[in-house]
C-alpha cells in the first residue's frame, strides 16, 4: 500500500478510535441524566435485577466453584514444596476473595449478560421498537439503558459474594479429601488478621464492573444497523470490549485499592 | 369495504375544523451524507384532516414522518405541532408533543416481549399511572374492539398475521387519544382484503375521532379512500397536492406517469 494511502488508513483508524469513545461518552451522558430525572421506572428495574442477578446465579455459582477447586489444588502442591502447608487457608481465602473471585465473576457476567443485554437490544433496534417506545414519549435512556446498567452495577458485587462463597467451600472441599480439616479451623485460619481493606475493596470494586459490562453492552445494541448480522455483530463486540475493558479497568482498580486501602 | 363510492361521500364529509394547521413543516431540508432526502419541503394539515403523501421510493416521505414526530432532526426549516417549533427540542422537551401524536410504523414495531395486550397498555401503563389495573384493562379492551382484535389480548405479536399487527400497532398508537395520527405505509404487505379493511378502520377512527392524519402510502386507492388531500412527492418536494381530481388535472409529467403506473 503507497505510504500516503497508508496514512490516510491510519487516520482513518483513529478518527473512529476516538469517534467510539466521544459516542459512549455522550451516550453515558444521556443515560446518567435520563437516571436521575423522574419518572423513575421501577418496574423495569426489577425485572432487571431479576435478569442480571436471579439468573446469573447458577452460573456464577459454578465458575466460582471451579476456582475454588483449581486453586485448591495448585495452592496445596506450591505450598507443599516450599513447607508451607500451614498457609493454605490464608491462601485460599485472600486468592478467591482478593482476585479471582471478582474477575472471574466480571467475565462470567460480560459473556451471560453482555450478550444477552447486546442482542436483545439491538433486536429491538433495527426492528424500530426503540423508536417506537420513543414515539411513545418515553425515554428509552431511561426505561432501557438506565435500568440494565443499575441492575448491572448493584447485582455484579452480590453476584461476586456467590462465587467467593462457592469458591472458598469447594476450595475447603477438595482439600478436605486429602487431609481433614474442618470448616471451621479452614475460616478460622484463613480469615485470620484479616481488616476491612483486605475483603470489601475487591468485592465492591466489581460494581465498576457492573457499570462498564452495562454500559458497553447497551451502547452497543442501541446504536445497531443492519439487521441480523448487525445484531451478531452487537452482540460479540458486547462481550469482547466489556471483556477488554474489564480487566483493563482491573489494573487500575487494583492499584487504586492499594493506594487508599493500604 | 371501502368502494370509490364512498371516496365521494368521504369529501363531501371532510370535515377540516379551524384555520390553524396543527402540524406545519415549512421549507425543511434534510440530507443523510452525500443523499439530499427533502429539499425544501412544505405542507401542513389542519384538525380533522386527512393528507396522503404518496411518491416513489426514497422520495422522503417515511423520513418527513420521522422528523414530524421528532425521530430525527431536520437539518434547516422547521416543524410546528400545534404552533410549537419541534425542531432542535430535547428529548424529555419532546415528551409533552409526543403524547398528543400517535405513530403506526411500517412494521408495526409491536415489542415482541409483550403480548398484544401488554403492548396496548404500554402507553398507559407509562402516562396515565394514576389509573388502576381495572381501568387499564378496561381501556385495553375497548381500544382492541375498536381495531377488532379484541381476541388478541394474550397473544404474542409472532403468532398474529402482519394485519393483526397493524391493527394491534394502531390500537397502541391509539391509547392516548392523540390529536394527530402518523401513518407509515399502513397497508404494505397486506393481501387487498386486509388492505381495505384497514382503509375502513382507518376511516371509521377519523369519523369518529376527528384527528389530523398523514399518511405515507404507495397505494393509491387506499390513499383516495382515507384522504382530504393527496401530495405527491419527487425529489424531495412537493410536485402537486390537492384532491386526487386536481392531480388528475396536472399537466405534470411525473404526476401522468405516476397515475398511469399506479
Amino acid at each position: 500500500m503507497p505510504p500516503l494511502a497508508l496514512v490516510n488508513s491510519l487516520l482513518a483508524y483513529i478518527d473512529q478510535f476516538f469517534g467510539w469513545f466521544g459516542s459512549l461518552g455522550i451516550f453515558a451522558w444521556k443515560v446518567a441524566r435520563a437516571a436521575v430525572t423522574p419518572p423513575y421506572e421501577w418496574r423495569e428495574f426489577v425485572r432487571q435485577l431479576d435478569e442480571v442477578g436471579s439468573k446469573s446465579f447458577p452460573l456464577v455459582a459454578l465458575a466460582g466453584a471451579s476456582v475454588g477447586i483449581v486453586i485448591s489444588l495448585e495452592a496445596r502442591y506450591s505450598l507443599t514444596r516450599f513447607g508451607a502447608k500451614s498457609m493454605f487457608p490464608a491462601t485460599l481465602v485472600y486468592s478467591v476473595i482478593e482476585v479471582m473471585g471478582p474477575i472471574i465473576t466480571g467475565l462470567v457476567v460480560s459473556g451471560r449478560v453482555g450478550a444477552g443485554i447486546g442482542a436483545e437490544l439491538a433486536s429491538m433496534k433495527v426492528t424500530e421498537q426503540i423508536d417506537a417506545i420513543e414515539a411513545s414519549a418515553i425515554n428509552p435512556y431511561r426505561l432501557l439503558a438506565a435500568t440494565r446498567i443499575l441492575a448491572c452495577v448493584l447485582m455484579l458485587p452480590l453476584l461476586t459474594l456467590v462465587a467467593d462463597a462457592c469458591g472458598l467451600l469447594t476450595g475447603w472441599f477438595a482439600q478436605s479429601l486429602v487431609e481433614p480439616l474442618s470448616f471451621h479451623q479452614f475460616i478460622e485460619s484463613g480469615f485470620r488478621g484479616a481488616t476491612f481493606n483486605a475483603f470489601l475493596p475487591p468485592t465492591f470494586k466489581t460494581a465498576v464492573y457492573g457499570l462498564i459490562i452495562g454500559l458497553i453492552a447497551c451502547f452497543q445494541g442501541m446504536r445497531t444497523r443492519g439487521g441480523a448480522e448487525g445484531v451478531g455483530r452487537a452482540a460479540t463486540n458486547s462481550v469482547v470490549l466489556a471483556s477488554l475493558f474489564l480487566i483493563l479497568a482491573d489494573v487500575v482498580l487494583v492499584k487504586f485499592i492499594l493506594v487508599v486501602f493500604p | 369495504m371501502a368502494t370509490v363510492e364512498n371516496i365521494a361521500m368521504r369529501h363531501e364529509d371532510s370535515d377540516a375544523e379551524g384555520n390553524a394547521p396543527v402540524v406545519a413543516v415549512e421549507d425543511v431540508h434534510k440530507s443523510f451524507g452525500q443523499h439530499k432526502v427533502l429539499n425544501g419541503i412544505s405542507l401542513s394539515v389542519r384538525r380533522g384532516e386527512t393528507l396522503a403523501m404518496l411518491g416513489r421510493s426514497g422520495t422522503g416521505k417515511s423520513v418527513l414522518l420521522r422528523l414530524i414526530i421528532g425521530l430525527d432532526q431536520p437539518d434547516s426549516g422547521s416543524i410546528r405541532i400545534n404552533g410549537e417549533d419541534i425542531a432542535g427540542l430535547a428529548l424529555d422537551q419532546l415528551g409533552g408533543i409526543r403524547k398528543k401524536m400517535g405513530f403506526l410504523f411500517q412494521h408495526a414495531a409491536l415489542y415482541d416481549s409483550l403480548t398484544v395486550g401488554e403492548n396496548v397498555a404500554f402507553p398507559l401503563r407509562h402516562h396515565k399511572r394514576e389509573m388502576s389495573n381495572s381501568e387499564r384493562s378496561d381501556r385495553v379492551q375497548q381500544l382492541l374492539v375498536e381495531v377488532g382484535l379484541e381476541s388478541a389480548l394474550n397473544r404474542m405479536p409472532s403468532d398474529i398475521s402482519g394485519g393483526m399487527q397493524k391493527r394491534a400497532g394502531l390500537a397502541r398508537a391509539l391509547a392516548l387519544s392523540p390529536e394527530i395520527l402518523l401513518l407509515d405505509e399502513p397497508t404494505a404487505g397486506l393481501d387487498p382484503i386486509s388492505s381495505r379493511e384497514i382503509d375502513d378502520l382507518i376511516l371509521k377512527l377519523q369519523r369518529e375521532r376527528k384527528m389530523a392524519s398523514i399518511v405515507v402510502t404507495h397505494d393509491l386507492f387506499s390513499a383516495r379512500t382515507i384522504s382530504n388531500r393527496l401530495a405527491l412527492l419527487d425529489q424531495g418536494n412537493v410536485v402537486v397536492e390537492g384532491k386526487f381530481e386536481d392531480l388528475q388535472q396536472s399537466n405534470i409529467a411525473f404526476v401522468k406517469e405516476f397515475l398511469k403506473q399506479a
